[in-house]
C-alpha cells in the first residue's frame, strides 16, 4: 500500500534530526497559523500564490532563496563545528551517516535551491522592467516554474523528516549512488527533487530567453539593453543548453536505480566515467548560470552608483558571450586526475585559463567605469568592490588548478573548496545580495536600512577571509574534502579559525535578517516616492515603486543605451512635463492562475510517491498534473483589461511625485 | 591593555603559520620525490606569475573606489566618459598575455607531468598494483608475487609505476607528499608513476570520497633502502595468510580502519579479474581502453 514508506522512516532515535525536524516543523506550522489567524489567505492566494504577474514572481523566488540560505547556512554551520573538534578516530557529535547527508545537503541546497532561485528571482524582477515590456513572454508558465522550484525544496526538506537525504555529495558520482551502494531513499529524493526542480529552471530559461530575444520595448535594439540584460540572456541561453543534460543524465542514473539498468553501475559494463563527464557538461555552465547574471548586477551597480556608463559597453556584451561559449569546452577540468592523457589535461587547462580572459577584462571595465566618476558608497556597491577583491583571487586560484600538475596534489582538497566558495560566496553571493539591497526599493517602495546592510557586508567580507583563508592552506598541507574526522592535530587550529569566521557570517546573515525587519518596521519613514532613489540610469526607475501591475502605462521608446539617464537628462534640458500629452490606451494583462501552484502540488505527490514507490500514488498525481495543464489550456479567459483612465491616474500621480517632490 | 594580547596573538598565528611553511608540516608543501617537487615548482610559478597582475589590480580597484568617492573634490568628474580604444587593448591584452604565458607551462607540464608517463631512472621500475576496496587499499606486488592491506612499502630512489582499479566505488590514490594522485575506478585500470627520494614514511589517503568509512581510508607508503626492502618482501613471503579466493571475498566485505597486514602470496590474474568485472579471471587480459596506452612500457608486466 505504502511502498517502502513505514514508520521506521521517521527517525526517531536520531535526536539532531528529531530536533532540527521538529524546530522546523514547528517553525512551519506557526506560520501557517499565523496567516490563518490574520486572515491573510485570500490576500495571499489572490495576490502571491496565484500571481502571474513578473515582479511577485521574482520577489517569491528571491523569498524561497532567502529562506534556503538559512537552511544550507545551518548544515554550513554544523560540518565546521564537526571538522573543528572531531580530530582523531570517532571524534565529532556528528556520526559519518549524518555528516555525510549534511555536506550532501549543503551543496545540493545553496547551489540548487538558493544561489538558483535567487539568480532567477532577480532576472524575473528586473529583466522586463529594464526592456520596457509590461510581463514575461509565458506569464503562467513562469508561475508553473516558480511553483516547481518550490516542490524541489519541499522533497529535499521532507527528506529530514520522512527518511534520509543523499550520502554521496552534491553531485551523486556513482558507483556510490548506485543501489548496490546506496540502497536507501536519500539519492532517490536527491535525484527527484532535482528533476522536478530541473524542470522548472529549464522552464524559466526557455521563457527568459524568448523574452529577451523578442519582447523588448520600441527602440531597444540589442546593443541598447542594459548590461543586465545581456548577462540574463547569457544565463538562460546556457540554462536551455545545460539543463537538459542534467535532466538526461539523472534519468540514466533513475533507470539503474529503479529498472536495474546499467548506465553507470561498476558490474554489467556500466560506465561511472561517462556519468562524471556528463554530470560536469551540465555543471560547469553551471556555474556561469549563476555568475552572469551577477556580473550584470555588478555592472549595474558600479555604474549607477558612480554616475558614469559603463565602461566599454561592448567590450563587456563581447565578453559576456565569450564566455557563455567558452564555459561548454572547459568541464574536463573538473576531472584531470581521471587519466585522461596528458592532451585531453593539457587542451581543458588551456581552454579553462581563456576564459580568465574574458572575465579578467569584466574586472578592469568596472575599475575604469569608477575611473572618473563620482561615486557614492552605498551598500549595493559595496558588495561590488568586495566582489571585485575577493573574485580576482578566487579567480586566480581557480587558473592555478586549470594548470593540471597543480591540480594533481590540490584536486579534492580544501584548496578546492576555499577556490570555488572563493567565487560562489565572493561572485555569487555578493552579487546577488548586492541586486537584492539594489533592487529592493523598486520592488517595495521603500529602501532598505543602510547602517545594518554595512554590518552586514562587513561580517561577510570579514567572515569570508576567516573561513576560506585557511581552507586554501590546508588543502596545501594535504587535508583533502569531505572528511568526517582526520588524524592531524595541526590541522585544528586552521579549522577553529575557519569555524570562527563561520560565526562572523552567521553575524552577516543576522544582520541582513535585522535590516529587513528595522526597514520594514520605518518604511513610512524611508518610503521612496520618485521610484529613482539611486539616481538610476535605466528604464525600471522610470516606473513608480513598487511598479503597477503593467509596470509602463505608455511603453517607453528607447533612443540610446542608460535610456532612462539620458531621458532625465533631456526632460532637465527641455524642462517639460511629458506625461500630460501621453495617449493612453487600454491594455490587457494576463490573469492570475492556480496553474503553476496546483501543478506543483500533483507534482510533489508524484515525487514523494516515486521515491517511496507508492504507485498508485504516482499514477495519482500524474493524472491530477494532466489535468491541471488541460483545465489551463482549455481557460476561457485568458486576460483582464486595465481601462486607460486608471492608467493615467497612477502614471501622473507618479510623475507628479517624481518631477515636483521628487530629486531633480 | 588590548594591545599586547592583540599582539600576542597575531604572533601566535604568525608562529602557526610559519611552522607550516617552513616544510615540517608533511602534505603537498614538504615534498619527498621527483613528481611533487616538480608539481610544487609549477604551482609557485603559476602562482607568483598570477599574483604580479593580481595584487596591483586589488590595489588599484581599492584606490580607484576610495579617490574617485563622491565626497573628494579633487577627483575630476567625467560623467560621460565610457570608451578608450587604447584603454579596451589593454585591459583585453593583460589577461591573454598572462594566459598565454600560464597556457603554456599547463600545457608542456601536462604532457611532462602525465601520470602513466614513466620516471626517467637508472633502476628500473617497480610495479604495484593498487585496488581500492570498502574501505581499505590493497597493494599487490606481481614481481614478488605478495600483497598487503593499508601498508605500501617500495624501495627508495626507485620509480614506482602503479595500476590502480576499484573493486566498487571510486577512489582517488593520494600520497601528497610524492605528488600526483590518480582516481581509482571500476572496470577500469589508471596508471600513475611516483618515487620516493628518500627512505621515510609518507601519509597517503583517498582523496575522493567513497562512503561512510571514507575518512579511514588511510595508509602508509613506506620507503625503504633496497636491502630493507628485500627483507621485507622475505618476511612478507614467509608468513601470513596467501590472498585466495576465500581470503579475496572477505576483503571485498565492507570494514573501516584496517590494521596493515601482508599476504605471502596472491592468486594468479587476481587484480586483472578485478579490473574486468565479468570476464574470465582466468585469462588475464589488459582493458583496450587503457589511459596513456600509447606510453612504452618500461616494466616487464604480462601486458
Amino acid at each position: 500500500m505504502f511502498g517502502k514508506l513505514s514508520w521506521s522512516a521517521i527517525p526517531i532515535n536520531q535526536p539532531i534530526d528529531m530536533i532540527a525536524s521538529g524546530l522546523m516543523i514547528l517553525a512551519v506550522l506557526g506560520m501557517l497559523a499565523w496567516v490563518t489567524v490574520k486572515g491573510y489567505w485570500p490576500y495571499l492566494w489572490r495576490e502571491w500564490l496565484t500571481s502571474v504577474d513578473h515582479k511577485r514572481i521574482g520577489v517569491m523566488y528571491v523569498v524561497l532563496a532567502l529562506v534556503m540560505l538559512l537552511r544550507g547556512f545551518t548544515d554550513a554551520v554544523m560540518m565546521r563545528l564537526q571538522q573543528a573538534v572531531s580530530v582523531g578516530p570517532d571524534a565529532g557529535y556528528l556520526p559519518p551517516e549524518h555528516y555525510n547527508q549534511i555536506f550532501s545537503a549543503h551543496g545540493t541546497i545553496m547551489i540548487f535551491f538558493m544561489a538558483m532561485p535567487f539568480v532567477i528571482g532577480l532576472m524575473n524582477f528586473a529583466v522586463p522592467l529594464q526592456l520596457g515590456i509590461r510581463d514575461v513572454a509565458f506569464p503562467t508558465l513562469n508561475s508553473v516554474s516558480l511553483w516547481l522550484t518550490a516542490s524541489g525544496i519541499l522533497l529535499t526538506n521532507i527528506s529530514l523528516v520522512v527518511g534520509e537525504f543523499a550520502r554521496t555529495g552534491w553531485l551523486a558520482y556513482p558507483p556510490l549512488s548506485e543501489l548496490k551502494y546506496s540502497p536507501g531513499v536519500g539519492v532517490d529524493y536527491y535525484l527527484w527533487a532535482l528533476q522536478i526542480s530541473g524542470v522548472g529552471t529549464l522552464l524559466s530559461g526557455i521563457n527568459l530567453a524568448t523574452t529577451i530575444l523578442k519582447m523588448r520595448a520600441p527602440g531597444m535594439s540589442y546593443m541598447r539593453m542594459p548590461v543586465f540584460c545581456w548577462t540574463s540572456l547569457a544565463s538562460n541561453l546556457l540554462i536551455i543548453a545545460a539543463f537538459p543534460v542534467l535532466t538526461a543524465t539523472f534519468a540514466m542514473l533513475l533507470l539503474d536505480r529503479y529498472l536495474g539498468m546499467h548506465f553507470f553501475t561498476a558490474d554489467g559494463d556500466g560506465n561511472p566515467m561517462m556519468y562524471v563527464n556528463l554530470i560536469w557538461v551540465w555543471g560547469h555552465p553551471e556555474v556561469y548560470i549563476l555568475i552572469l547574471p551577477c556580473f550584470g548586477v555588478f555592472s549595474e551597480v558600479v555604474s549607477t552608483f558612480s554616475g558614469k556608463p559603463l565602461f566599454g559597453y561592448r567590450s563587456m556584451v563581447a565578453a559576456t558571450m565569450a564566455i557563455c561559449i567558452l564555459s561548454f569546452i572547459v568541464w574536463l577540468h573538473h576531472f584531470f586526475t581521471m587519466g585522461a592523457g596528458a592532451n585531453v589535461n593539457g587542451f581543458f587547462g588551456v581552454m579553462t585559463m581563456i576564459i580568465a580572459v574574458p572575465t579578467g577584462v569584466k574586472v578592469y571595465n568596472w575599475l575604469f567605469t569608477m575611473y572618473g566618476g563620482r561615486v557614492r558608497f552605498n551598500v549595493p556597491i559595496l558588495w561590488s568592490v568586495g566582489f571585485m577583491v575577493t573574485f580576482v583571487i578566487g579567480g586566480m586560484t581557480g587558473v592555478l588548478l586549470a594548470v593540471p600538475p597543480a591540480d594533481f596534489i590540490l584536486h579534492n582538497s580544501l584548496f578546492l573548496i576555499a577556490h570555488f566558495h572563493n567565487v560562489i560566496i565572493g561572485g555569487v553571493v555578493f552579487g546577488v545580495l548586492a541586486g537584492y539591497m539594489y533592487w529592493f526599493p523598486k520592488a517595495f517602495g521603500f529602501t532598505l536600512d543602510e547602517g545594518w546592510g554595512k554590518v552586514s557586508f562587513w561580517c561577510w567580507f570579514v567572515g569570508f577571509y576567516l573561513a576560506f583563508m585557511p581552507l586554501y592552506y590546508l588543502g596545501m598541507l594535504g587535508m583533502t574534502r569531505r572528511l568526517q574526522h582526520y588524524d592531524n592535530p595541526g590541522w585544528q587550529p586552521w579549522l577553529i579559525v575557519a569555524a570562527v569566521g563561520v560565526a562572523f557570517i552567521l553575524a552577516g546573515i543576522l544582520a541582513l535578517v535585522i535590516q529587513l525587519v528595522v526597514s520594514i518596521r520605518t518604511r513610512e519613514r524611508r518610503r521612496d516616492h520618485t521610484g529613482d532613489p539611486w539616481h538610476g540610469r535605466t528604464l525600471e526607475w522610470s516606473t513608480p515603486s513598487p511598479p503597477p501591475a503593467w509596470n509602463f502605462a505608455v511603453l517607453p521608446r528607447v533612443e540610446r543605451e542608460d535610456a532612462y539617464w539620458h531621458m532625465k537628462r533631456r526632460a532637465r534640458e527641455e524642462r517639460v512635463a511629458a506625461a500630460e500629452a501621453l495617449a493612453y490606451a487600454p491594455i490587457h494583462m494576463p490573469l492570475n492562475s492556480p496553474t503553476g501552484f496546483v501543478t506543483a502540488f500533483f507534482a510533489v505527490v508524484t515525487g514523494f510517491a516515486l521515491i517511496w514507490h507508492i504507485w498508485w500514488l504516482v499514477i495519482l498525481g500524474l493524472v491530477g498534473a494532466l489535468i491541471t495543464t488541460l483545465v489551463f489550456a482549455w481557460r476561457d479567459e485568458s486576460e483582464f483589461e486595465i481601462a486607460a483612465d486608471e492608467l493615467a491616474r497612477v502614471d501622473r500621480a507618479h510623475h507628479q511625485a517624481y518631477w515636483v517632490g521628487g530629486t531633480p | 591593555m588590548a594591545r599586547p594580547a592583540t599582539a600576542a596573538a597575531l604572533a601566535a598565528v604568525l608562529a602557526l603559520a610559519l611552522s607550516g611553511l617552513t616544510g615540517c608540516s608533511g602534505g603537498v608543501l614538504d615534498p619527498q620525490g621527483p613528481v611533487a617537487a616538480q608539481e610544487l615548482t609549477i604551482l609557485w610559478d603559476s602562482l607568483g606569475i598570477m599574483l604580479a597582475i593580481v595584487v596591483p589590480t586589488i590595489l588599484t580597484t581599492l584606490g580607484v573606489a576610495w579617490w574617485f568617492r563622491a565626497g573628494n573634490t579633487r577627483a575630476r568628474y567625467r560623467p560621460d566618459w565610457e570608451y578608450s580604444g587604447r584603454i579596451e587593448m589593454v585591459v583585453w591584452a593583460i589577461p591573454a598575455m598572462t594566459v598565454l604565458l600560464l597556457g603554456g607551462i599547463g600545457w608542456v607540464s601536462s604532457r611532462d607531468l602525465d601520470p602513466p608517463k614513466p620516471l626517467p631512472a637508472d633502476t628500473p621500475p617497480m610495479t604495484v598494483q593498487v585496488v581500492s576496496l570498502d574501505w581499505k587499499w590493497l597493494f599487490i606486488y606481481p614481481d614478488q608475487n605478495i600483497a598487503s592491506i593499508n601498508h605500501l612499502v617500495v624501495p627508495a630512489g626507485t620509480p614506482v609505476s602503479f595500476q590502480l582499479t576499484s573493486d566498487g566505488v571510486m577512489n582517488s590514490f593520494f600520497v601528497p607528499q610524492l605528488g600526483s594522485q590518480i582516481y581509482t575506478m571500476p572496470g577500469m585500470i589508471t596508471r600513475l608513476n611516483l618515487q620516493a627520494d628518500r627512505p621515510g614514511r609518507y601519509s597517503g589517503i583517498s582523496a575522493q570520497f567513497s562512503g561512510a568509512g571514507f575518512p579511514d581510508m588511510l595508509f602508509t607508503l613506506e620507503a625503504l633502502p633496497r636491502d630493507a626492502f628485500d627483507g621485507w618482501v622475505a618476511n612478507a613471503r614467509a608468513q601470513g595468510e596467501a590472498l585466495d579466493a576465500a581470503a579475496w571475498a572477505r576483503l571485498t566485505q565492507s570494514s573501516r580502519a584496517n590494521c596493515p597486514r601482508t599476504f605471502r602470496s596472491v592468486m594468479p590474474g587476481l587484480f586483472d579479474a578485478v579490473a574486468n568485472p565479468g570476464r574470465n579471471p582466468a585469462l588475464p587480459q589488459t582493458n583496450p581502453h587503457w589511459p596513456g596506452h600509447d606510453y612504452p612500457s618500461l616494466n616487464k608486466d604480462p601486458e
